[in-house]
């Protein structure tokens, strides 16, 4: 069969990018290849481990449950940016540093990008609501409950 | 790369989509949410040729009420189920559903028509469908029918679907007065599959003896299993503990579970019979509850 490609135009974390993608290439191979932001991990590739997870339009889905193609035109938010301008941390990668939020740290990307979304929608979580949000992120080092009390700083420091 | 070679085609009316299936049948796939399909093409378990991709038909996506009945177009993601606060008071079994399915990126992506057109047996959506008798609206490029629920799951992970054919339509039928209704399930965590999961409906008339009931379970058989026909007991009675001791045997006699490495088939019919129970006993008392 012949390849099939197709031009895209994405933006990802505010940032435009042209490119030429077969269509079979995943959402999340194409940013970690193609736009070097190798930020966004991958662990199990089927939609489980929640590693992949990035922004679209603002809210969050596996990336690896995605083709780059279907990326067309939309607005895509990685870990590569959460901190601000000046290279400081969001909030909750601050927390999630106080915490010890993370051991290995292959997890974290996709759990900051869950959960920041969880948090803009929801700045007074309990505690039962952060492990429900949480619930589609797999951490195979913490046992969560680091990571917990991580969010559940940062909800409180974003509410100032 | 993860997935086979395949063409992609991005349908941009539902004419285009289904005149494209119609050319291709049964070497396409239409892509709605992917959070089957895609799995199942990064195993390459799936190799389509072609990738009908129908995110981008707008007319294919909302709720809206027709009659007596509300219509729910396929690529409606959960996400927007959920976030309908109207759609779940409407329909109360599948707003107890819906955190019970996957997790929250999940429920993102998602779409009622993409999870009934896959017809896994242990979803939950089915399940409901079966208990709501909701009937789906299916097109062809030239022609279109109307099934119901039950008649439209064939099979663990198969339809009624011609290879031409694409599930347009959602309509559910609005409950009758003094109904209440129960979802329960068993998984291993939150958001796994259901060991098994239950649909129950309950309907009261006057001196609150049962006049209409509905069970359907997932997880305990190849298609949702309908069980409310040996709950016909209960109807003309008042639903004491005991009368729903007697319809949770019926039910644990009439299925037929597989078993799995997770549940023996034996496991299975005991939860089955506790959640029928429990579903009916808290379907009754919301009657009474007023929700």
């Amino acid at each position: 069969m012949d390849t099939d490609h197709h031009e895209i135009t994405v933006s990802v974390n505010g940032v435009r990018y042209q490119r030429r993608v077969e269509s079979r290439l995943l959402l999340s191979d194409f940013l970690r290849h193609d736009l070097a932001l190798a930020g966004t991990h991958v662990g199990c590739e089927h939609g489980v481990c929640g590693a992949c997870t990035i922004l679209l339009d603002g809210e969050p889905v596996r990336s690896c449950l995605m083709l780059a193609v279907q990326a067309k035109n939309h607005e895509i938010s990685t870990v590569e940016g959460l901190t601000n301008k000046d290279g400081e941390y969001h909030p909750l990668q601050q927390a999630m540093h106080d915490h010890h939020g993370l051991q290995c740290g292959y997890c974290t990307p996709g759990i900051l990008m869950t959960m920041t979304a969880f948090l803009n929608e929801n700045g007074s979580p309990s505690e039962d609501e952060v492990r429900e949000a949480l619930s589609g992120n797999l951490c195979r080092c913490t046992g969560y409950q680091n990571i917990v009390d991580a969010v559940m700083s940062a909800a409180e420091r974003m509410r100032g | 790369m993860k997935p086979a070679p395949f063409k992609y085609i991005a349908a941009t009316s539902l004419e285009h989509a289904l005149a494209l299936k119609a050319e291709h049948g049964d070497d396409a796939k239409f892509l709605a949410g992917g959070q089957s399909l895609m799995p199942a093409m990064n195993f390459r378990l799936a190799q389509p040729a072609i990738i009908i991709d129908i995110n981008g038909i707008e007319d294919l996506a909302g709720i809206r009420p027709s009659g007596g009945t509300t219509r729910v177009g396929p690529v409606t993601r959960y996400r927007a189920l959920q976030r309908d606060a109207g759609f779940a008071q409407l329909f109360p079994l599948i707003g107890e559903a819906l955190p019970h399915i996957a997790h929250p990126q999940i429920r993102n992506r998602g779409t009622i028509g993409g999870n009934l057109s896959h017809a896994d047996p242990a979803s939950e959506l089915p399940a409901i469908a079966v208990a709501l008798r909701a009937r789906f609206r299916v097109q062809a490029a030239k022609q279109e029918r109307w099934i119901e629920a039950p008649d439209f799951f064939a099979g663990a992970l198969t339809t009624d679907l011609k290879p031409d054919e694409m599930l347009t339509e959602i309509e559910l039928p609005l409950a009758k007065p003094r109904t209440g209704s129960c979802f329960m399930e068993i998984a291993r965590r939150r958001g796994d599959f259901a060991i098994v999961g239950v649909a129950a409906m309950v309907t009261l008339g006057d001196e609150d003896k049962c006049t209409a009931i509905r069970l359907a379970f997932c997880g305990v058989g190849q298609t949702p299993v309908d069980a409310s026909p040996v709950a016909d007991g209960l109807i003309g009675h008042t639903l004491t503990e005991e009368a729903l001791r007697d319809a949770a045997a019926s039910v644990q006699a009439m299925i037929d579970p597989g078993g799995s490495v997770h549940a023996t088939a034996d496991y299975q019919r005991h939860i089955a019979g506790v959640l029928t129970e429990r579903a009916l006993q808290t379907a009754h008392q919301r009657v009474h509850d007023g929700h």
